[in-house]
């Protein structure tokens, strides 16, 4: 069994959307987490708190954030590593290129699958270094995670270095979700518009959740 | 009409090819794009030269052989239309037209524009097929099968095996080519004794042949000239995933 998942390429798709799926609801609960801002320094330097109070008896202060942080470690790799895998097969079968090759069917999200992967890749040790390390946030203070937000999107450039790499999330998603849905084998013939449709809405929504804190910060609606 | 036609010529299996330009005078456009490439070669072999070699045999839509890369499209411009039932309407006076092989490492290019599509035939027989009592036929209604089935496994039955889909993969994926071959077998009763070995079986012969995997793209679709639907995709994934899953 282990043999027909990680040694065929369909297995390798089903890792992938397995994997990507991790991430999602992870991105989801994160996105929706950030929303505390609106509701004042308190309530989200209190979230943070919570989060690490959760199963304390059971995992100590902070250990489920460790084990969240195990999980999606382990499904970055396993994801990064078959898509490079499938992305040099594609290669090999196709050694000879066509003279003309007009873009037929594809859509931009599915075209920019595997360089959006690395930028968000880029991105993310960016983000970890910037907001939860704060080695690449000068004003940074453990703990402070209202203050930490409000000093990083002040900066222009921070604010726009976010909402680009949020943006190539939301492209990565829109065909990853329709994509993963296929490669799990969940979607039918009836299924095929709601898939697509439901990946735009998905997609849109989870990018407007996160842009809605820098862009607030940036034109002072909060801090 | 007067069309340019940039076509690929490569000898033999080994040596070099490269794109050879022609001029092609007054094409009807009644003509079918194989037509079109007989009256080049008829000027060809009176010029004493090589004719262009490309694959046909029906030239009705039904048997798979014919194909080529038509300015970048399989079989061309024409939705659901294989090369030889594709007219030279579709074009017009003047137009330069590319012509090229199937680009795939499964599929070598034999010559011109003939490419070995065999790797299709190993996936065939690693499991497209199914085992029953020999004899004479048995009557049509003694098994009964669900027409939503039955519709759906006719619609993957459509497949001629003509390699379009792998062509125009961005992956060079059969996966098309693959999920219709399980699909149409894996949805009929006759089909399933076999039918979650069939789908790891055919799968392997596919990996095993060098084809690439698939990501959901749908340029396989797009050019398929039979209008095999991207979610038979779909369906394969999910036999094979219930078949490594689960023991049968
Ligand atoms: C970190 C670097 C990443 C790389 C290199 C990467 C690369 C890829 C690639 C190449 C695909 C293949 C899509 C296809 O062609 O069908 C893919 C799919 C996918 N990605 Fe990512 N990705 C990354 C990060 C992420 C993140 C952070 C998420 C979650 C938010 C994610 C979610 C997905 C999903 C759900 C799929 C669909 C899986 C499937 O098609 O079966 N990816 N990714
Ligand atoms: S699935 Fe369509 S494109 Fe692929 S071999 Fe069959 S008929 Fe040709
Ligand atoms: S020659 Fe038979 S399908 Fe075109």
């Amino acid at each position: 069994m282990v043999g027909a998942i990680f040694g065929s390429t369909v297995g390798k798709k089903a890792i992938m959307a397995t994997t990507g799926v991790i991430l999602l609801l992870y991105l989801i609960a994160h996105m929706l987490g950030n929303l505390r801002i609106f509701f004042g320094e308190e309530s989200i330097n209190r979230y943070a708190v919570w989060l690490r109070e959760i199963a304390e008896p059971l995992l100590g202060y902070g250990g489920l954030v460790w084990v969240i942080r195990v999980v999606l470690t382990l499904s970055v790799v396993l994801h990064i590593v078959t898509a490079t895998q499938l992305a040099r097969r594609a290669r090999q079968a196709r050694p000879v290129r066509y003279a003309t090759r007009p873009k037929v069917q594809g859509s931009y999200a599915a075209r920019t699958m595997r360089w959006g992967g690395v930028i968000i890749a880029l991105f993310v040790t960016y983000h970890v270094l910037d907001l939860t390390v704060g080695w690449l946030n000068p004003d940074f203070e453990h703990g402070e995670v209202y203050d930490n937000i409000v000093v990083d999107f002040q900066h222009w450039y921070v604010a726009l270095a976010y909402t680009a790499a949020v943006v190539v999330v939301g492209v990565h998603i829109r065909h990853g979700v329709a994509s993963a849905l296929r490669s799990l084998g969940v979607t039918t013939a009836r299924g095929e518009r709601v898939v697509n449709v439901a990946a735009i809405v998905f997609a849109t929504a989870l990018v407007v959740g996160f842009l809605s804190v820098p862009f607030s910060v940036f034109f002072g609606l909060v801090g | 009409m007067n069309l340019t036609l940039r076509v690929w010529r490569q000898p033999s299996a080994s040596a070099e090819g490269r794109l050879v330009t022609y001029e092609v005078t007054d094409v009807s456009p009644d003509m079918s794009f194989l037509e079109m490439l007989d009256v080049l070669n008829e000027r060809l072999i009176l010029a004493g030269e090589e004719p262009i070699a490309f694959d046909h045999d029906c030239r009705e839509g039904i048997c798979g052989a014919c194909g080529m890369v038509i300015n970048g499209v399989p079989h061309g411009p024409q939705k659901a239309t294989t090369t030889c039932q594709l007219h030279m309407r579709h074009f017009s006076d003047g137009d330069t037209i590319t012509i090229e092989p199937w680009r795939s490492q499964a599929f070598p290019v034999i010559k011109d524009l003939v490419v070995d599509r065999s790797a299709f035939d190993r996936i065939i027989a690693a499991g497209g097929y199914i085992s029953a009592p020999t004899g004479s036929a048995p009557e049509a209604h003694s098994i009964p099968v669900p027409k939503a089935n039955a519709d759906a496994a006719f619609e993957a039955a459509a497949c001629i095996g003509c390699g379009a889909c792998v062509a125009a993969c961005p992956n060079g994926s059969a996966m098309l080519f693959t999920a219709a071959k399980v699909t149409h077998l894996g949805l009929l009763p006759q089909g399933q004794p076999e039918r979650y070995t069939r789908v790891v079986d055919m799968v392997a012969a596919h990996d095993a042949e060098g084809f690439g995997g698939c990501t959901n793209t749908g340029e396989c679709a797009a050019a398929c000239p039979k209008g095999i639907p991207l979610e038979t995709i779909s369906r394969l994934n999910r036999d094979y995933l219930q078949a490594t899953l689960r023991r049968h």
